[in-house]
Order: structure tokens, then C-alpha cells, then sequence
């Protein structure tokens, strides 16, 4: 029997996989070998690990050295160092992890410290592509209990007591929604998973899948038990090729093991699991919109009701939740309803998983238990503001939700007081912006996004938004009008209450929650014709500053339309009728000397 | 990438459709089998999925163009695709797409006449560490500045 002395994790998410991670484990394993050290040391290729932000991100245990921006380069150093003279390889450690002449455990980092992993348990520890490790981490012992322990309406019970609310953005109380589809008439039923993560700056959904793929096939097993259905889907998008292949991976695992298909660990119940990918539609994460998409046809909402528990997939009662809610169900199970309702706020139980980005220190993905404050957030797990920033900011809930101004930074996050405060969970991402975000850009920005992702069936939102676009980008381009924050508020109003699916009824969100907080912002452009932060273009012009001009000519010899005036030894001028504004200039500059004002 | 499709390979397109023919709701997995087997979803591609699916030609049209990732058109040899999700648009994404915009002379969405380039912008990728991303077929170049830009398409 061989003896592993040593285990190198390598995050293989799609972060550090796109910095580089998959070249890292093949020069690893080409170093290894030629130290003959291949029988010794495993290497194990794990998911997101969360700080992708310090990618590719290269843990050594037994010791948990945490290397971080690990490079090609650095593979023979490493192995010669770590691995070979048992010394740690100081200029890769992350900087937080090092103490006073010593190490700190990684869990006890700023980033780590105050998170609580119930749905990312086993992200970044376990190899996702064996099903071993997945079943040494607990793996399958709910659905055992589930399946020979307990009663479907047991199962329904706990999880309503878990007091489990949807992880997908409307925060629907799971046990609930079970209950629906447990108590509909229907020859067959279905338990769906919704993967269509749309969101952007959201991929919590991913990682899981990426990190933890058994999590989800455990959970939506337990699920068809509870409601009395033999068959699932997975709606995946496309765009996420290596979640897909994990998952796939996983299913075929399960179904060798018995834990999948027929009469499973010899309870007699059957459950089949099969994959079905996106393409590319936003709209697709709307539940009755992703029905359709399964059934091969157009992503197009339905009218609810009869909502999917009584008429869903086919036809039949369908159980449908998101990647996040269903990765909490099996740790619910094996530690009770009790456990989990104990952790959160009054009426948001348990944990959210957030994707961290924008002006942020450390972005990645964390879980916290419900209740965390956004301070919290942003500077002890995010690190603050880089460069010196000052936080403006925070966006939840995607193009559904809305801007947290720095006000509200101490509200504890839930379902509920994000509401209140204008925005909402959405599924979870957060990006920070700095005061060099510009709020009405912003809100611009999220009205593309969903007037280009409308389906077309119903005209409040195809229509409407298009219209709150025009608005925008008038305003953007200094042509906006007295009259428009109203014109804007009076759509939105009209839009919300009038649309069909959440698509539309939370698009004017982003719009609303930066009137009511950025109402400064919006005024400026309109009436100044000045964009305080700098960013929209049409509202800028460029200057030459006096004092750093060196008059060498460079700028002037750049600019497409010649609005550069000065010869050598003479200060330049930027003619403002001529500028196109193309930036040309302030890129060629080498001192530095052209601002945007 | 073939970009007549037309001609000799409908062959392999009746294999795909037979693989899925009995599975419930099988369109799109076929849609996107055939796109990936012939680049783009050409018109003779859509008929024939029409015909042997007994469904109207409508039908299949309008799920070709509902969905952003089915092409009608066969793309460039080198797909770049910025994406355009809020992490990367706080960072700066807009200004890395005006800078190939303007190295390749193609606006979003249109193909280089030389047939080598397609620029999109695309959804979220999901590499929000990275911000700004861009992907040039399977390559992920992150933390991007404009700068960069010139020396990475000449890669190409």
C-alpha cells in the first residue's frame, strides 16, 4: 500500500481554471515525477475555494499552506522547496495567511472567519469528479435516511421546520413549495433544478455544480421521494462547459453506485436524473420560461396560475429549485430542522451564498448566515475598497435588484430587509462600486441587459423597457430632459404591476433604487449636463493639465481628428469641437497630463 | 468550422436526429447538436430537423432565434467574446470593447470580412475575479487593459 505523505488541492473552478490552474496540475505532476515523488504526494484537483480573486489558488496539506497567483514558473520552486525540503515558499503564501514569524490557518483569515459553509461544505476540500471523497464527507447518508427512515411527509416536514426559503431570488418557502407538489393529482411528476444561472456577477450555482456535484443529485433524489416523482432535470446553461462535464461525471458515479435509477439502496424507489442545456436566455431562469426551454421549445413564460406544483414540466406537478437551495437539503436532513433554523434571522433562516466582485479587495465567493450586515461584507471579508476608494455602492440581486448606498451599509441582509431597502437577495451577487461608478450609467446599464434579454410575449415589459432605455441613454448622453426622473418613475410603476413574469416585474429595479438614493446623480446629468463620476463620455471633456504637460507632441500626433493644438515647447490644447472623445490621447500620454473632466 | 453545410453532411444530421428522436421536448438538444456538428443553424439545416420532426419550419425558425446562442450565420474562425456582466462593466469592460471595435474595424456582434474574427459581447461568464475577461475561443484572458488589447489579437 502506497502512503501519501503529503495532498496538493488545486482550485479547478472556472476562475482559477481560466488563470491558469489546468497547466498548474500538469506541470505539478511533471515536477512530482521527476523527483520521484508521484507515490508520495497527491495531487487533487478541487472546487472553487472561494478567494478567486488570489488565483490559481495552490493548497499543501497536511501544513494547509495557502499559495496564492500560483504560475507555471513557480511549479519546479515549489515542489524543490515544499515538497522536497519540507520549507514553505514564502513569496507565494498569501500575505494575510502570514503572522508574526508564523503562519495562520487559513480559516482564520479575514475572508474565512466569519463565514459559515452549509451550501460550499465541501467546495475546494473534495475531489467532485470521485464520488469516494463525496461519500467520506457524508456523502449519501441523508438519502439513506431519507429513503429508509423516513415518511415523504417526514421529509416535507423537515424541511418546512428547516424554514428553508428558495435561494434563487424569491425567496419562496421550500417546504412549501414541496408540500404543493407532494399534495397535486398527476399520473408522474417532476423535480426540476434550476442552473440557468443568469445573473451576472452570480456563480455561486456554478461553483457548486464545479465543486460539489453529488450535492445536488443527493438533494433532487431526496426531493422526488418527498413529492412522489421518479425523473429530474438539471437545466444548465451552456456557458458553463466544465459544471456540465462535472456534473454529467457525477450522475454516471451515482448511477454505477446504485444511488441512481432503479430501486435505489433497495428501498425500492426509482429516480433517473438527465441534464438539459441552455442557450443563452436570461429569461430562462423564470421558472415556467425554463419549463418550456426543457420541452425544446421558445423560453417564453407561461401565466401562473396553475403554477409548475400543479402543471409544470409536461404537464405534470414539477418541483423547481435553484442549485443553492437544493445544496443545503442534505446537510438539513442529517442535522435537522432545529439545527438549520437556528442560524439566520427570525425569517430567513440559514446561510446565503454571495458572489463578491466589482471595486473589491478580495472578490470570490462566500457564505454567511443570514443577518450579516454589508459592512461585514464589504471590508472584513472583502477587504474594503482597493486603491484608497470610497465605497458608493453595493449591488444585489443583479438586474432584478438594486444599489445599496453606503447608508444602509449596517442593515443585516435578508430576504426581507433587502426589500425594504429597495433592492432584494436576488441570487446572490454583490458587486461594490466605487466613486467612480457612475449611478445612472449603472442603471443604463442593467435596462440593456434586460430590455435586450425581454422575451417579447408581453408588451408592458418588451416595450416598457425599451422606453426606459431611450430615457437613459438620453440622460447619459446629456440629453436628457426636465421631466425624465418622473417620466422614468411613472414607467417603472407601470411596468412592474403590469408584466407577466418577474422578468419584467423587477426590471425597473435598478432604475428605482438609484433615483431613490443617487436622485443627486441623475439631476446633475439632467440639468448640468455633468456626470459627476466621471464616466459617461458624452458628458466629458478632455483637457490638458497645464503643470504636467511636457509639450513633446506625442498626443497630438495620436488624435484621429487633429484637436490637438501646441508645438514643441508650447503647452497643448485640446480644441473641445473638434474631440471625438476617443481617449486616444490620455492612452498615449506618457505623463499623464490629459484628464477627463 | 464547415460553411457549406448544405451539401454532403446531411447524413450526420439524420444521426442526430435519430439519437434524440423519442426523447420528450428533444429540439433544442438536436438544435444544438446540429450547430455545433455544422458552425450555424443554415435554413436547408432547419428544414430538414423541420421534416423529420414533422413540425412546422416556424417553429423551429422561432426557437433558432429566441435563444442568443443559435447562429443563423457562421462566425468568424476566432470567436472574442467580452463579457459584458457587472463585475467586468464596473471594471471597464466597455472600454476593451471599443478598443478591438476599433483595432478590427467590426462593431459587437459582426464578423472581420477576412472571415477571422467575430466580436461579441457576452453574458457573464462567471470569472468575476478576473474582471475584466475576455475569451478568445476557449482562451480566457483576464484583468484586462486596453493597452493589451492590439498584442493579443495579433496572437491570432
Amino acid at each position: 500500500m502506497s502512503f501519501i505523505r503529503s495532498q496538493i488541492l488545486v482550485c479547478a473552478g472556472t476562475g482559477c481554471n481560466s488563470s491558469g490552474s489546468a497547466t498548474l496540475i500538469k506541470d505539478l505532476d511533471k515536477e512530482l515525477k521527476k523527483h520521484s515523488l508521484s507515490k508520495e504526494v497527491e495531487v487533487i484537483r478541487t472546487g472553487c475555494f472561494g478567494l478567486c480573486e488570489l488565483g490559481p489558488v495552490v493548497i499543501v496539506y497536511p501544513e494547509g499552506t495557502f499559495y496564492s497567483r500560483v504560475t507555471s514558473e513557480d511549479i519546479a520552486e515549489l515542489v524543490e522547496e515544499h515538497l522536497v525540503k519540507g520549507r514553505v515558499l514564502t513569496r507565494l503564501v498569501y500575505h494575510e495567511t502570514i503572522g508574526d514569524n508564523k503562519t495562520i490557518s487559513i480559516n482564520d483569515i479575514g475572508f474565512f472567519k466569519s463565514q459559515e459553509r452549509i451550501a460550499l461544505k465541501n467546495c475546494g476540500i473534495i475531489d467532485p469528479e470521485n464520488i469516494d471523497e463525496y461519500l467520506a464527507y457524508d456523502g449519501y447518508k441523508a438519502l439513506q435516511k431519507v429513503l429508509l427512515e423516513m415518511e415523504p411527509q417526514e421529509v416535507i416536514d423537515t424541511i418546512k421546520g428547516a424554514g428553508l426559503r428558495g435561494r434563487g431570488g424569491a425567496g419562496f418557502p421550500t417546504g412549501m413549495k414541496w408540500q404543493f407538489t407532494k399534495n397535486a393529482q398527476g399520473d408522474s411528476k417532476y423535480v426540476a433544478c434550476n442552473a440557468d444561472e443568469g445573473d451576472p456577477g452570480a456563480f455561486m450555482d456554478r461553483s457548486v455544480l464545479e465543486g460539489d456535484p453529488h450535492a445536488l443529485i443527493e438533494a433532487m433524489t431526496i426531493a422526488g421521494y418527498a413529492i412522489g416523482a421518479n425523473e429530474g432535470y438539471v437545466y444548465v446553461r451552456a456557458e458553463y462547459p466544465i459544471a456540465v462535464k462535472r456534473l454529467a461525471i457525477a450522475i454516471n458515479q451515482a448511477r454505477d453506485y446504485g444511488l441512481l435509477g432503479d430501486n435505489i439502496l433497495d428501498s425500492g424507489f426509482n429516480f433517473t436524473l438527465d441534464i438539459r442545456l441552455g442557450s443563452g436566455a436570461f429569461v430562462c431562469g423564470e421558472e415556467t420560461a425554463l419549463l418550456n426551454s426543457i420541452e425544446g421549445k421558445r423560453g417564453e413564460p407561461r401565466p401562473r396560475p396553475p403554477f409548475p406544483a400543479n402543471k409544470g414540466l409536461f404537464g405534470k406537478p414539477t418541483v423547481l429549485n435553484n442549485v443553492e437551495t437544493f445544496a443545503n437539503i442534505p446537510s438539513i436532513i442529517r442535522n435537522g430542522s432545529d439545527w438549520y433554523s437556528n442560524i439566520g434571522t427570525e425569517k430567513s433562516k440559514g446561510t446565503k451564498v454571495f458572489a463578491l466582485g466589482g471595486k473589491i479587495n478580495n472578490t470570490g465567493l462566500l457564505e454567511i448566515p443570514m443577518g450579516t450586515t454589508l459592512r461585514e461584507i464589504v471590508y472584513e471579508i472583502g477587504g474594503g475598497i482597493p486603491n484608497g476608494k470610497a465605497f458608493k455602492a453595493a449591488q444585489t440581486g443583479g438586474p432584478s435588484g438594486g444599489c445599496i448606498p453606503s447608508e444602509h451599509l449596517d442593515t443585516p441582509i435578508d430576504y426581507d430587509s433587502l426589500i425594504q431597502i429597495g433592492s432584494m437577495m436576488g441570487s446572490g451577487g454583490l458587486i461594490v462600486m466605487d466613486e467612480d461608478n457612475c449611478m445612472v450609467d449603472i442603471a443604463r446599464f442593467f435596462l440593456d441587459f434586460t430590455c435586450d434579454e425581454s422575451c417579447g410575449k408581453c408588451p408592458p415589459c418588451r416595450i416598457g423597457t425599451k422606453r426606459m432605455l431611450e430615457i437613459l441613454e438620453d440622460i447619459c448622453a446629456g440629453k436628457g430632459k426636465k421631466g425624465d426622473i418622473e417620466r422614468l418613475e411613472s414607467l417603472a410603476i407601470g411596468i412592474k404591476s403590469s408584466s407577466l413574469c418577474g422578468l419584467g416585474q423587477t426590471a425597473p429595479n435598478p432604475v428605482l433604487s438609484t433615483i431613490r438614493y443617487f436622485r443627486d446623480e441623475y439631476e446633475a446629468h439632467i440639468n448640468e449636463k455633468r456626470c459627476p463620476s466621471g464616466v459617461c463620455t458624452e458628458l466629458l471633456s478632455f483637457v490638458v493639465v497645464e503643470e504636467a504637460c511636457k509639450a513633446c507632441g506625442i498626443c497630438k500626433k495620436k488624435c484621429p481628428v487633429d484637436a490637438i493644438t501646441g508645438e514643441k515647447k508650447v503647452i497643448h490644447n485640446i480644441d473641445q469641437q473638434k474631440c471625438i472623445k476617443c481617449g486616444a490621447c490620455i492612452e498615449a500620454c506618457p505623463f499623464d497630463a490629459i484628464v477627463k473632466k | 468550422m464547415l460553411k457549406d453545410a448544405k451539401i454532403e453532411n446531411f447524413d450526420d444530421l439524420k444521426i442526430i436526429i435519430d439519437k434524440h428522436r423519442e426523447t420528450p421536448g428533444c429540439l433544442m438538444q438536436i438544435m444544438q447538436e446540429a450547430q455545433q456538428k455544422y458552425g450555424s443553424l443554415p435554413i436547408e439545416v432547419q428544414d430538414m430537423i423541420a421534416n423529420e420532426l414533422n413540425m412546422p419550419l416556424t417553429e423551429i425558425y422561432g426557437v433558432a432565434t429566441f435563444y442568443s446562442l443559435f447562429t443563423l450565420e457562421p462566425k468568424g474562425e476566432y470567436n472574442i467574446g467580452v463579457c459584458l456582466g457587472t463585475a467586468c462593466y464596473v471594471k471597464g469592460a466597455q472600454a476593451i470593447i471599443d478598443k478591438i471595435s476599433d483595432k478590427l474595424g467590426i462593431k459587437v456582434g459582426e464578423t472581420t470580412e477576412d472571415g477571422k474574427f467575430t466580436l461579441e459581447a457576452t453574458r457573464c461568464v462567471g470569472a468575476c475575479g478576473l474582471a475584466p475577461v475576455m475569451m478568445i475561443n476557449d482562451d480566457v484572458y483576464g484583468r484586462l487593459q486596453p493597452k493589451e488589447i492590439v498584442e493579443i489579437i495579433e496572437k491570432y
